[in-house]
């Protein structure tokens, strides 16, 4: 069985916690004793009535203002699928937030709501997912059974979409129309809305091809930590543990470490506590290698003809989430993967204005939720690809170092 | 060769990585081990994480002195048979050394007192970082809390100031006296964990299995028979066939009625239940719509 992360955004009225209650809900998902919480809450005792949303919204607060701040983790399962949503909230003070779960997303739903088509809130969303590259976006025109299932109104707003999504060049969009309040089209096709042709929205999300780690890319790998017994039987074990992002290895590669330059080649790979002759993209192993090098966390080991950029100088998009504002000259460390150097934020070239694309050249500061597009110096020399190439080694956060909040989200170009 | 990883493989591969970045990160970290199916999860991940070296941690369980005994064996055996180190702190020592007030009641639990202690022992061994076996499917404020979830002073945890944690990007830098909860299995539900034990072939307490035992009702929930709990004229104690489908205080779990005697069995029974976990066997989360982000404000795990 595979696993599907995916992310739902929509603007506050879009119903998106109604749609992923509706999804746990007609899937059977929610148990019994959650849903008479539920009903308890509502104040109903008919389940036609009940609040979904207020499955979702965890804390006080959201439930007392009746909006989403923070995501929330759910998990259901099919028998072909397991998933993972991100339920995210749609409004421009929490897009941090929304960020957060996008990062790890492998699909976006975007909820529209069908009276109000594609709003500024639709916009934001679309352009982040393209920024961040999720590979593929569906499209649910929600709230159909208020404008009478009206295939009109449906063809008019993703007619609409369709102009946004040329323009950002998105790759793969799936457009349905749903009611989650009514339960059209989420787990069944619905007979109100019977000019659809396609997939239900849960069939089609337990057919979408689920991003695999990249097990075909360059090989990169980053150490997280050393083993080292210093026990009489495991005299010379020096195993260097991680998590290989891209590609394969095998005994025998002839490998070097990055930022050191040393070179050697691989004497064995262990994957839970098991030699293996090869482990590639996704997995947690540990590497030992012929020659007895300084290596430390933060290193990486690659293969010797397949380098990474090596660069101390660089350009990134960076998603400004701190309340203080980011001014041109500021210091921060920037971790990449499990490496911390410390970074300056030397100029912002252009502030993107994620509700319309504008660029803004030159901007003085960047301050909550902008989106920048800056050069960074690191102290030391940094490897890495940019997110273009190969997202699973071309991100980084820049820290505070006098809060240690994380205040940006980078992506290296 | 498939050069694709199955959900658990994944969910399994995750977890190492943040077990290996929690070690990697801290100076002192610990993990919280409390003897049940999912602290011994974890058990298994540091095994796989970071032999055939020592954990970088030690191992500590906060002992409210309501455990079942069966739990308490189970973690000495552990320790005994992985040789790691085990700190352990009784709730007890820490009420009377600070005079905190029992609970009282039918079930007095001392679950939320747990607290403090956790609080003292962090203090005492000056812990940065806590790994915990804490899952997002539990609760829907725990489904709302980061991996490395970051904790002031007191041990609060401030969901409205949480870092945005990206991709697989985990920000543990913390200031002195604060401490961060990491949670290697958060993206794991119940199922997940039981079908891991059942690959992996993990021992577990014998209680998680179908056994006979005097159980009292009450409030529909079947409680074990025990020393903890306040008998009063009119109970009826029976003896059952049950099993524990989470394993806390003897206060706060409730058992299930069960034949099941097989992880087969156990996984099928919970694959066709239509109620939670926590609702099944969770007396403290009964208490208010928002009990476990109230605790979890004041220092709870």
């Amino acid at each position: 069985m595979d696993l599907l992360r995916f992310i739902t955004a929509g603007s506050v009225d879009d119903g998106k916690s109604t749609f992923i209650g509706r999804l746990l809900y007609d899937s059977k998902n929610i148990l019994t004793d959650q849903l008479e919480a539920l009903m308890r809450q509502s104040r109903t005792t008919s389940y036609a009535d009940i609040d979904l949303a207020l499955l979702t919204d965890g804390l006080r607060a959201e439930r007392e203002q009746g909006i989403t701040i923070d995501v929330a983790y759910k998990y259901f399962s099919t028998p072909k699928r397991k998933f993972i949503i991100a339920d995210a909230p749609g409004h421009i003070q929490y897009t941090r937030n929304m960020i957060t779960g996008a990062s790890n997303s492998d699909c976006i739903i975007i909820l529209i709501d069908a009276r109000n088509g594609v709003i500024e809130q639709t916009r934001r969303h679309s352009i982040i997912a393209s920024l961040l590259k999720i590979p593929h976006v569906v499209v649910a025109v929600n709230k159909m059974d208020i404008v009478g299932y009206s295939q009109e109104v449906y063809e008019n707003i993703i007619g609409d979409y369709k102009k946004l999504a040329a323009e950002l060049g998105l790759p793969d969009v799936y457009y349905i129309p749903i009611s989650a309040l009514k339960g059209d089209n989420i787990i069944e096709q619905s007979a109100d809305l019977s000019w659809f042709n396609g997939d239900p929205l849960l069939t089609h999300l337990e057919n979408v091809e689920v991003h695999k780690a990249n097990s075909n890319g360059p090989s990169r790998f980053s150490v997280q930590y050393v083993i080292r017994p210093q026990a009489e039987e495991h005299h010379d074990y020096r195993g260097y543990a991680g998590r290989i992002s891209s590609g394969r290895y095998k005994k025998g590669d002839s490998v070097q470490i990055l930022p050191s330059g040393f070179t050697s080649v691989i004497k064995a790979i262990e994957v839970n506590r098991k030699e293996v002759e090869e482990a590639f993209a996704g997995q947690s192993v540990v590497i030992h290698l012929e020659e007895n090098i300084d290596i430390s966390r933060g290193d990486a080991i690659v293969k010797t003809d397949e380098q990474p950029r090596i660069e101390n100088n660089f350009d990134v998009l960076l998603c400004w989430m701190d309340n203080q504002q980011l001014t041109p000259g500021n210091k921060y460390i920037l971790q990449h993967g499990s490496r911390r150097v410390k970074a300056i934020v030397k100029d912002i070239a252009y502030k993107l204005d994620v509700n319309t694309l504008e660029q803004q050249p030159s901007p003085a500061s960047a301050g909550l939720n902008d989106v920048i597009r800056a050069t960074i110096k690191t102290a030391e020399p940094l490897s890495f690809d940019s997110y273009q190439n190969l997202p699973a080694n071309g991100t980084a956060i820049l820290i505070d170092q006098t809060s240690n909040m994380t205040v940006g989200a980078c992506l290296i170009q | 060769m498939s050069y694709q990883l199955d959900y658990l493989d994944q969910l399994e591969s995750e977890a190492i990585y943040i077990m290996r970045e929690a070690a990697g990160q801290f100076e002192r970290p610990a993990l919280l081990f409390s003897g049940g199916k999912d602290s011994i999860t974890l058990v298994h991940l540091a095994l796989k994480a970071f032999r055939p070296g020592k954990f970088p941690f030690p191992l500590v369980h906060i002992d409210t002195g309501h455990n079942f005994q069966e739990a308490l064996d189970f973690r000495d055996k552990l320790v005994a048979e992985t040789g790691e180190q085990l700190i352990v702190r009784n709730v007890g020592d820490t009420i009377r050394k600070k005079g905190l007030k029992e609970t009282t009641g039918k079930l007095a639990s001392r679950n939320a007192l747990q607290t403090f202690t956790l609080l003292d022992t962090i203090e005492e061994f000056e812990f940065d970082a806590c790994i915990g076996g804490a899952r997002r499917d539990e609760e829907k404020a725990r489904a709302k809390e980061r991996v490395f979830s970051v904790r002031d002073e007191f041990g609060g945890w401030e969901p409205k100031k949480q870092r945005p944690e990206l991709w697989n990007i985990y920000n543990g830098k913390i200031s002195k006296g604060e401490n961060v909860r990491v949670f290697p299995i958060s993206n794991w539900t119940e199922l997940d964990v039981w079908n891991y034990i059942k690959r992996e072939g993990i021992e577990l307490p014998k209680i998680y299995f179908s056994h006979e035992r005097e159980i009292l009702e009450y409030e529909g929930q079947l409680i074990a028979n025990s020393e903890f709990i306040r008998r009063d004229v009119g109970d009826v104690i029976t003896r059952k066939k049950v099993r524990y489908r989470t394993v806390g205080d003897m206060t706060c779990t409730a058992a299930v009625e069960s034949n099941a005697i097989t992880l087969d069995e156990i996984i099928a029974e919970i694959s066709a239940t239509r109620i939670s976990e926590r609702g099944e066997t969770r007396i403290d989360d009964r208490i208010s719509e928002a009990a476990m982000e109230d605790r979890k404000v004041n220092g709870y795990f």
